[in-house]
Order: structure tokens, then C-alpha cells, then sequence
């Protein structure tokens, strides 16, 4: 019953919106109430999925078994740490070079409290290189908690976290002169990249490491799925949390995920149907608007 | 109250967030530049914790004589290059300061622009090797990925696109609908949706306080 309240409070907030929602006239742009009501359709998708999510999180809770399919990717993450132990080299992890008020950061410091758990397991060594001061101060923190959960405590070491540069390129530089000297058995890159996704990637290819890559940015998967030997693409980044922490009540959002991918494949299909046959495809077409 | 009081102001923030974007700025203000405005002071304070990092890693190997120590002695000395004179107050010289005439401006103009210009030029070789990689036909799959970005590369370029126009006047626009408005299109929505739900899940797991591994809770 831990989710009792703020689930409450969600849809306290949704209920106080209802009233105002259905006085929407016209859904003009221009509004004079305290609400948006032109933005009502996104209000209720973000419910229905809100509730998705919360429905399947109580049923794992329950202890309802979820299904999940394989990541090979993330299956992957231990033997590549394990490799790095038995090679005596380190595991090189980057969690993006993006700000820590980016979602996909968040996903790439909880993926790296997973890697640093198994690490700290092995007593291999972990190198973490970060851009910004913010994401230094909280992959600093999720390190040390990692290791202290494990009991190696003593094995944790401030520095394996550090902050080496500010511009995008400079960073680039830093890490891959760091994979050419120490060349590490496993590089773990996961969270937002953009035009250094590559030059990261071929780097560690040229260094023989063992890759392991991870982002939502569409315009990169392809260099990474060029140059490294496992790329979680899109969802799978958000999803690796999760997987590798096996709890049903993580799991559970998954599967509230795939019940609003169901619900987005039928309104597709359906006003794929609309548009084509000329059967109200503008009206459908409004309905997913969003100003 | 260590775990719980970062969880209720994930939760708070989330909502505020939510409620941003319903809620008619007219009426409340630009709430979102305000809280945006938070998150950019915050950082300020933690750039310290940056300079902290980057001088312990790198005074050890100056002070120990390590192997290549010399590079890490470069690296502190354009720290302090380029940061104690931008501190400085502009009253003092016209060299301080960041304003366009100071230390920081040359360097940075100079120095930083050209190298970081280079690194990013280099993209271009490592293009060359990964499509040499990626483009091999081992499989019907991989002939099949050959084909297709041959002719969107050729499609890219005066050359290519004069060759289409001369077997078929419509042959660029077809490869423009079918190929790269078309299959590619698809492909990248079917991502970028996925991504997004992935995303909104994975903030709504945040805000409940169930995903805490990003505070250093396993």
C-alpha cells in the first residue's frame, strides 16, 4: 500500500481537472481558465498509461508472475564484467553525456548501480568519466552505495567516479585516450549521446573491448550498432534497470509499457483505416494533437 | 527520512512538472523558466565538486611522477589558465573576465574551438570504418542494408542524383518516399515511440519512489 498516497494524489489531481476539462469549448489555443483544456487528449493518455503502469505494479506486488523477453545486451553486462576480472583490466562505464535532468542520464546512473554491484562482486576495477558536476556528485553516490551494499566498502575508491571535462569533445578526447592506454576489457556506455557516439564506440572497438551500448537517441543507434557487440535500443535503455534488478515490482512497469504500446498499435491501425478510407481521419487526427 | 524526503521532493518536482504543463501561464506565471531557473543554480554550485574531481585525480600522478605525469601537469595548468583570469573581475584588466579581448576568449577562440573542430572532423574516418564494417554482405540482411545505403548515399550527392535522373526522371523522389520517408520513418517512430514510453515509465517509477537506484539505493 506504499503507492496508496501518491497514486491518490495523482488522481486527485486528475479529478480536480474534470470539471474544467469538460467545460472545454472548442479547444481554442488561447486560454482565459487556469487550465489548458486544449491539452486535455494528453491529460487522459498520460492517466490511462499512469494507471497501466500502477494496475501492473500492484499485480507484481501480489506476486503475479510478470513475463519479460531476453535483452541479450543486458544478459551480456556480467560476462563482460566477468571477462574484465579474469583479464585484470577494468570496466569502462559512461552514462551519457547529457545533464542530469535528462531521463535517459537517470536510466544510465541506475543501470551503473547494477554494473557497479557486480564490480564491487568481483573486485574489478570500474572507471566512470563524467561531463557535468551533477551527474559527478550522483554517479559518486550510486557507486559507493553499490559497493557498500556488497560489503566492499573498503574496494571503493572516490576517484573512479570523476569529472573530466565540460565540452562534448574535450570529454571525447579524455576517454578515448583512456580506452587506447589502459584498454579496458569492457566499455558499458548507456544514457543520451549524440555526435561522439562513433568516435566513443570505434575507439573501444579499436581497443579489442568488449561494448556494450545503450540510448534513445534514434539518430545514434545506428553507429553503435555498428561498432559495438550489444546496443539496447529505445525502451530497452529504460527497461535495463528493471531487468537486471529482477524485482516483480520494477517489472511491473514494463509490462504497463506494453499495454500502451497495444493501445497505440490499435489507434494506428485505425486511423491508418480512417485516413485512408476519408472516414473522419481529420477528427482522428485531432484527437492526438497536442499544442 | 534519508530515503524518504528525496523521494517526496522527486515526487513534488514530478508533480510540479505535470502541472507546468497544464496549468495556463497566464494565470500562474512562467512557473516552468522558474523551475528550470532552480535547476540551472544548482548546477552552478555543484561545478565546484567538477574542479574538486578533475585537480584530485590529476594532482596525484604530477606529485608521484607517474608515467605521463606531464600530461596531467598540462591539464591543471589549462585549468587554471583558462579559469582563474575568467573569475576575475573585468575592472582589474580587460584581460579577465570571459568578454570578447580576455585570456578566457583567446584561449577558448584560439586553442579549444580548433582542437574540438578536430576531434569532430575525425568523425569523418570513423564513419569510413564502421560502414566498412557494417556494410559487409555476409547475410541476405546485410546485402540487403549494402544496397539500400548505397543508394541513399548516391541519392545524397550532385553525382548520384544526376545518374537516378538519367535512368528515370521520378527514381530520386521514389527513393525520397519509399526509402527514407517510408521504411526509414517507420523504423525511427517505432523507436522514438517506444523511447518515449520507456521514458515517461521509467520518470513515473521516480516519482513513485519505486526506481531509487539513481540515489545510490539498490
Amino acid at each position: 500500500m506504499r503507492l496508496a498516497r501518491p497514486v491518490g494524489l495523482l488522481l486527485l489531481l486528475v479529478l480536480l481537472l474534470i470539471p474544467e476539462l469538460l467545460a472545454a469549448n472548442g479547444a481554442s489555443s488561447v486560454e482565459t481558465g487556469w487550465f489548458r483544456t486544449y491539452r486535455i487528449n494528453a491529460i487522459i493518455v498520460a492517466a490511462v498509461f499512469s494507471a497501466a503502469v500502477l494496475y501492473y505494479t500492484q499485480r507484481a506486488r501480489r506476486g503475479d508472475k510478470l513475463f519479460v523477453r531476453k535483452i541479450a545486451g543486458l544478459d551480456e553486462v556480467e560476462d563482460a564484467v566477468g571477462r574484465a576480472t579474469e583479464m585484470g583490466k577494468p570496466v569502462l562505464f559512461i552514462a551519457g553525456i547529457d545533464e542530469i535532468d535528462k531521463i535517459d542520464t537517470l536510466a544510465g546512473l541506475s543501470i551503473l548501480g547494477r554494473v557497479a554491484l557486480i564490480t564491487a562482486r568481483y573486485e574489478t576495477p570500474l572507471y566512470v568519466p563524467v561531463r557535468y558536476p551533477m551527474v559527478l556528485a550522483a554517479a559518486q553516490e550510486v557507486v559507493q552505495q553499490s559497493y557498500l551494499t556488497e560489503g566492499r566498502a573498503d574496494s571503493y575508491n572516490q576517484d573512479m567516479v570523476c569529472y573530466v571535462a565540460g565540452e562534448q569533445f574535450a570529454f571525447t578526447a579524455t576517454v578515448n585516450g583512456y580506452m587506447m592506454r589502459e584498454r579496458p576489457a569492457a566499455n558499458i556506455m548507456m544514457g543520451a549521446f549524440y555526435a561522439e557516439s562513433l568516435l566513443l564506440a570505434e575507439t573501444g572497438n579499436a581497443a579489442g573491448s568488449i561494448q556494450i551500448a545503450g540510448t534513445a537517441q534514434p539518430e545514434q543507434l545506428p553507429f553503435f550498432i555498428a561498432a559495438c557487440d550489444y546496443t539496447l535500443m529505445g525502451e530497452e535503455l529504460f527497461a535495463a534497470s528493471a531487468y537486471l534488478s529482477h524485482e516483480p515490482l520494477m517489472l511491473g512497469g514494463l509490462k504497463g509499457q506494453d499495454f500502451m504500446k497495444v493501445l497505440i498499435i490499435a489507434a494506428i491501425l485505425v486511423g491508418t483505416f480512417m485516413v485512408t478510407t476519408h472516414l473522419g481521419g481529420d477528427w482522428m487526427r485531432s484527437l492526438f494533437e497536442v499544442r | 527520512m534519508k530515503t524518504k524526503l528525496p523521494i517526496a521532493i522527486a515526487f513534488l518536482s514530478g508533480l510540479a512538472m505535470v502541472a507546468v504543463f497544464i496549468l495556463n501561464p497566464e494565470k500562474v506565471g512562467d512557473m516552468e523558466g522558474e523551475l528550470l531557473q532552480w535547476t540551472t543554480v544548482i548546477g552552478g554550485f555543484t561545478l565546484l565538486l567538477g574542479v574538486v574531481s578533475i585537480v584530485r585525480v590529476n594532482w596525484r600522478p604530477v606529485v608521484r611522477r607517474e608515467t605521463g605525469w606531464f600530461n596531467n601537469a598540462a591539464l591543471l595548468l589549462s585549468v587554471a589558465v583558462m579559469a582563474i583570469p575568467s573569475v576575475l573581475p573585468v575592472s582589474w584588466s580587460p584581460l579577465f573576465g570571459t568578454d570578447g579581448g580576455s585570456m578566457y576568449d583567446w584561449f577558448f577562440i584560439n586553442l579549444s574551438a580548433p582542437m574540438m573542430a578536430t576531434m569532430f572532423a575525425m568523425l569523418a574516418f570513423y564513419v569510413a570504418s564502421a560502414a566498412f564494417r557494417a556494410f559487409r554482405a555476409r547475410s541476405a540482411e546485410a546485402t540487403l542494408l549494402l544496397l539500400t545505403a548505397t543508394v541513399v548515399m548516391l541519392w545524397r550527392v550532385p553525382v548520384g542524383e544526376g545518374l537516378f535522373v538519367a535512368i528515370h526522371s521520378k527514381l530520386p523522389n521514389l527513393i525520397n518516399t519509399y526509402v527514407m520517408g517510408g521504411v526509414n520513418v517507420a523504423v525511427q517512430r517505432g523507436i522514438i515511440i517506444g523511447a518515449a514510453l520507456g521514458a515517461a515509465a521509467t520518470s513515473l517509477r521516480i516519482m513513485l519512489g519505486i526506481e531509487r537506484t539513481y540515489m545510490g539505493k539498490t
